[in-house]
């Protein structure tokens, strides 16, 4: 499965991988929901870096991604920003 | 729904909006090419943007810092002259202006990273742009019309979410660069402000009247702290 990175690039992960990546997301909602910003800023580099334990696409290599992750230092208010959709 | 499902959904219609399929394959893979360069130069304008409005920031910190080191002079020399209460004065303006410094500071490293961000995006980019360039000839001539719109499919899939990956980039920075384009004019006015009219009674406005309010707390005990260490220093302290 293939997960961009914005800003960053695309990684190939395993199904296992991506289960977990899902999990964590629901608690990065969570962290989102309650403005906690620590958690929400813990619990999304976790997230990244799980991300980033798929082989890295290389810029010559075009592939689709399954899944679109925010940039990795993406703040709470940049993350509530994406949520509510108002991004060009 | 969670944050990456979300997130997804916007990018994905995002890159559908960038580039178009035309009917004939042939022509899609022409008209994604001409789009990529197109961003491209694109990209580097807005990397340049970024640069020209750093330097703008950069010159006006210098200002500041010319402003900062005439106030600590005036101050000295209202101690030396035996006006402690010019040299406060002196002091609480002088902190006004290295607490600007201090913002200007911490948003010129925010802009710098945003920079470094678009080099590097425009660098992936430019060689998925020329990778993109060889394979659609590769493609146009070595497949059949069925063949070639599957591999144009992953091309251009991939390539889209470059280009809108890159899009986001280069508004983020963009953004950041407007945030601090608005604090270099108000601290433009502020600077035009306090050299034009001295008031005793507080440091100049920030706009925001709970800041304002700190700034003048802050600013009362740090300012006598400043002023008897200034007289310490010049010999003028009260002896202990």
């Amino acid at each position: 499965m293939i997960v961009r990175i914005l800003a960053e690039g695309q990684y190939d992960v395993d199904g296992a991988t991506l289960d977990a990546i899902h999990r964590l997301d629901d608690e990065v909602m969570q962290a989102i929901m309650n403005n906690d910003a620590g958690r929400f800023h813990a619990l999304y580099g976790k997230l990244v870096a799980l991300a980033r334990t798929g082989r890295r696409i290389e810029p010559h290599e075009f592939a689709e991604s399954d899944i679109i992750l925010p940039a990795a230092d993406t703040s709470l208010a940049e993350a509530k920003k994406l949520f509510s959709g108002t991004i060009d | 729904m969670g944050l990456i499902s979300r997130v997804s959904t916007i990018f994905k219609s995002k890159v559908n909006n960038i580039l178009d399929k035309a009917e004939d394959p042939r022509e899609t893979l022409e008209y994604s090419y001409q789009k990529q360069v197109e961003q491209l130069q694109q990209v580097r304008r807005g990397v340049a943007e970024v640069v020209t409005s750093k330097k703008r920031i950069e010159l006006q910190l210098n200002k500041l810092q010319q402003m900062a080191a005439q106030w600590d002079q005036d101050a000295r020399d209202a101690v030396a002259a035996g006006r402690d209460d010019l040299a406060q004065e002196a002091l609480t303006r002088k902190q006004t202006v290295v607490a600007q410094m201090q913002g200007l500071q911490t948003q010129i490293a925010d802009l710098e990273k945003e920079e470094h961000r678009l080099q590097d995006a425009q660098q992936k980019l430019s060689l998925k742009v020329e990778t993109f360039r060889t394979q659609k000839e590769v493609i146009k001539a070595q497949y059949s019309a069925a063949q070639a719109q599957v591999k144009i499919g992953e091309a251009f899939s991939g390539l889209g979410e470059d280009m809108a990956d890159v899009n986001m980039a280069l508004q983020r920075a963009q953004d950041k660069t407007q945030a601090l384009q608005a604090r270099a004019q108000a601290i433009d006015a502020l600077s035009e402000a306090s050299s034009s009219t001295l008031q005793l009674d507080a440091a100049p406005s920030t706009g925001d009247s709970i800041r304002d309010e700190l700034n003048r707390l802050k600013g009362s005990t740090s300012v006598s702290d400043e002023l008897a260490k200034l007289k310490e220093e010049m010999g003028k302290g009260e002896p202990s």
